[in-house]
């Protein structure tokens, strides 16, 4: 049996929701990984929400807001921009792929878009294969693995310095 | 005390229950920790279906509602209410999307199921973890903002006027009137255009209820539904209004020049003076001219040369160091009526607009054609003389993958009228080239069956060429259309004298900007996108922001017009109800959590959240907060949460999701 991974999704209630639900009305087809939750902003989505996401069991989190200049909220975008960055910044140090994290402006009337987006993310999420997040946590946090993390935690240093 | 969740699961006749097994969800919920019943119906939103949760709630055997149907967006609303009156505060109701996020966009299949399951799941968690609301009550100002002069915000502003409202119509031109007031006749009753639309404009003038902003702009929007602060940019018109009369004595001297007075006919269409202080037509409301600061001769540069309107001025109305001025006020609610522009058919070379003479738009035909224009009405080639032999390409820039996907509506139809117009003026042949023959309006049919008796050369076929060169000499001189006769078979070389692109209608350069600056959004056809394509054409998803015209689509007189009226009247129930509830879900500061950062001050775009000096901690404006909960997210503390988007409630919605994986988390509720 392949691997069929699961996925989160933040949406904005403004445009990437409304985009998902219009790929809905437009009966377009994409892939049944995707479990969505609507916030009213992506300016809300709080880095802890994706952790916690990956951590629950996701094997990847798309969060999609409004294009830039489209915000409902002006701005909240670009916050939620500044703070996927920095997320992904973090994930490598934890053993996990950044790509594992996407970020997308779907507006409203992108409903073939949102399509695409879960598609593709999807196919390249099930190409990364499975995270076990907690697995490996459980596993690098018990006492004998010590030695283990510390490599793990240069690896991912190199791999951030280059 | 325990929770206890009722699940409803919507069938939605087949679109819903045709993809996702119910049974099976049906026994799943079941099994969800708190859920104490579920219940599944054919359609949740009808009024039996409401009432199967009114009545439980009202019973008392749930104390928490989740319906998994469609999506939020459609009907979370309509349960709130149901679920209000079974007695419950409507904010302890949540939704699953089932429909729009699931049934509708995968195969039919266990993944389908299993999501519908996980959703349901999720909001289950959450519902667990909701807490009651209460909703806010505000003021409407009776006041109006119409943004658009044309005929659409002209209708929706007398409407509203008449109905003893204030209104404040604002406008970007010098004069209100928009496209229409450069039409001359009006299709399919030819109607003169003037005629039906210089009284309303009068009326718009003299109405003492409506405020005339001209020559103005939109430059912020702030507040929400029945409070909005807008700031509007009146330019300098260079004329004071007060003083002038309109008498014109500037413009009969004015030496500069707006429009070229060298050149061929075409590129001296014009409808008002050509000068540099001018009229943009004679029927301008108001009727007080307006100098173009580019070509005024004193204001062009410093040194000043001319000032001749100045001296011809009896009134002294002129004023060259008139600044641009920031105007603020209050409204209640917004229609936005911006209107349209024609497309540019230069970029599509092979019609050779910009590089032929005599290849026209249909807004310089409707100008030539305009009896108060700079032709009198006449229908001339570039030199002057009258053409005898014209024609029409219908779809420039719509229904064309490379420009505009859409039908713009209007252009079959004044293609026709302008054939009759022509046959009417001059002896001039008349081809209209055109894909099909779109009259769908009340008399339009009609309109076009006449048309064809009036000895019209109707080509069924895509342009594919304008050219100049000739392959013979019949040709030379002339503009030859190039057209594969689709209903003969063949391609066929047409010579002709005059060429009119039928432009098609898009989206106004400007519309983004206001559009943004009102809180709306467009879509990827550039217009703005309605609330519900079907029901809720005439409103946003942005409450108290209307549209009309074709701001939201193209669309002809008629249409515009019944949706003006339709603006006004969804206005005029928001003024009557002189209240409104808006949404409970805000921001809200912990303040024994609150650090005094001031993080949260500078990240709210609304200045909402505001420090509080005398306590120490950051304070949340309820009345300015909009719940987007970027403080939320931002807090380092953790102090500020969003009512109804709580952290333990998004938490709990991802432990929902993977609840029936290995792993399981339980958030509890506070206390």
């Amino acid at each position: 049996m392949t691997f069929e991974p699961k996925i989160v999704g933040f949406l904005c209630n403004w445009c990437s929701y409304t985009g998902a639900d219009l790929a809905g009305t437009s009966r377009i087809k994409y892939s049944p990984n995707i479990r969505s939750i609507r916030v009213m902003c992506s300016g809300r989505i709080e880095p802890t929400f994706i952790v916690k996401a990956l951590y629950e069991g996701a094997d990847g989190v798309l969060i999609a807001g409004c294009h830039p200049g489209d915000c409902h909220y002006q701005e909240g975008n670009y916050k939620a921009l500044r703070r996927y960055r920095m997320l992904r910044m973090i994930l490598p140090g934890f053993g996990i792929e950044p790509e594992r994290v996407r970020l997308e402006w779907v507006a409203a009337s992108e409903g073939e878009r949102f399509a695409n987006v879960v598609d593709e993310f999807t196919d390249q999420i099930r190409d990364l294969g499975p995270l076990k997040v907690r697995d490996s946590l459980e596993r690098i946090l018990s006492e004998d693995a010590i030695p283990e993390l510390e490599e793990a935690m240069e690896e991912s240093g190199d791999a951030n310095e280059a | 005390m325990a929770v206890r969740i009722g699940v409803y699961i919507c069938h939605c006749g087949t679109n819903i229950a045709g993809k996702v097994d119910i049974d099976e969800v049906v026994e799943f919920a079941r099994g969800l920790e708190n859920v104490s019943l579920v219940k599944d119906y054919k359609f949740m939103c009808s009024d039996p279906g409401q009432a199967l949760l009114q009545k439980d709630v009202e019973d008392g055997l749930i104390d928490r509602v989740v319906v998994a149907s469609c999506s939020p967006l459609m009907h979370e609303n309509t349960f709130r209410k149901a679920t209000e009156r079974g007695g419950l505060n409507p904010y302890l109701f949540t939704m699953a999307n089932i429909r729009e996020q699931c049934s509708w966009v995968h195969l039919d299949g266990a993944e389908t199921t299993d999501k519908a399951k996980d959703l349901i799941a999720a909001a289950v968690r959450r519902a667990f973890l909701l807490e009651p609301l209460t909703k806010r009550e505000v003021p409407i100002n009776p006041r109006t903002l119409v943004i658009g002069g044309g005929i659409a915000g002209i209708q929706a502003a007398l409407d509203l006027a008449e109905a003893g409202k204030q209104v404040v119509l604002v406008e970007r031109e010098p004069s209100i009137g928009g496209h229409m007031a450069k039409f001359d006749k009006t299709f399919p009753t030819l109607d003169c255009s003037a005629c039906i639309l210089t009284p309303r404009m009068v009326s718009v003038g003299q109405h003492p209820n409506i405020e005339l902003m001209t020559y103005s702009e939109i430059e912020e929007v702030g507040g929400y539904v029945g409070n909005f602060n807008v700031t509007v940019r009146k330019k300098a018109r260079y004329v004071d209004e007060q003083l002038c009369n309109g008498c014109g004595a500037c413009w009969e001297k004015c030496p500069g020049t707006r429009v070229p007075r060298k050149g061929n006919v075409h590129e001296k269409l014009s409808l008002g003076p050509t000068t540099s202080i001018y009229m943009p037509f004679m029927q301008a409301v108001p009727a007080i001219p307006v100098i173009d600061a580019q070509t005024c001769l004193y204001l062009k540069d410093d040194q000043h040369k001319c000032g001749l309107c100045a001296k011809e001025c009896e009134r002294d109305a002129i004023n060259y160091d008139m600044e641009d001025e920031s105007v603020e006020f209050e409204v209640g609610n917004i229609i936005i009526a911006s209107g349209f522009q024609t497309f540019d058919p230069s970029v599509i070379k092979r019609y050779g607009y910009d590089r032929l003479d005599n290849v026209i738009t249909a807004l310089q035909f409707e100008i030539m054609n305009c009896a108060s224009g700079s032709t009198g009405g006449k229908i001339q080639k570039a030199d002057g003389s009258e053409p005898e032999a014209i024609g029409i390409v219908h779809c420039v820039g719509s229904r064309d993958e490379n420009y505009h996907e859409y039908c713009s509506r209007v252009c079959c139809m004044y293609s026709l009228k302008y054939s009759h117009l022509i046959k009417e003026k001059t002896n001039a042949e008349v081809y209209q080239f055109y894909i099909d023959m779109r009259c769908f309006g009340k008399g339009y049919e009609e309109f076009y069956d006449r048309l064809l008796t009036e000895d019209v050369r109707f080509v069924r076929g895509k342009v594919a060429e304008v050219t100049d060169v000739a392959m013979n000499e019949a040709e030379e001189g002339k503009l030859i259309v190039r057209v594969e006769d689709t209903l003969l078979g063949s391609v066929r070389r047409i010579p002709l004298d005059m060429v009119i692109l039928s432009t098609g209608l898009e989206a106004h350069h400007s519309l983004k900007d206001v559009a943004n600056k009102c809180n709306v959004s467009v879509g990827s056809d550039g217009f703005i996108i309605e609330k519900h394509p079907k029901l809720g054409p005439v409103a946003t998803a942005t409450d108290g922001v209307f549209l009309a015209g074709a701001c939201q689509s193209p669309k002809d007189i008629p249409d515009t017009v019944a949706q003006a009226s339709a603006a006004s009247s969804a206005v005029l129930s928001m003024i009557t109800r002189e209240k409104i509830e808006i949404e409970a879900a805000t921001a809200e500061v912990n303040e024994d959590k609150c650090s005094g950062c001031k993080l949260c001050n500078t990240l709210c775009p609304y200045l909402a959240v505001k420090f509080d000096e005398e306590k120490g901690v950051s304070v949340v404006n309820e009345a300015l907060c909009k719940g987007c909960g970027t403080c939320v997210a931002g807090c380092p503390s953790g102090a500020i949460s969003a009512k109804h988007f709580e952290d333990r409630q998004i938490f709990a919605e991802i432990e929902g999701i993977f609840s029936g994986l290995e792993y399981k988390t339980v958030s509890k509720p506070k206390g």
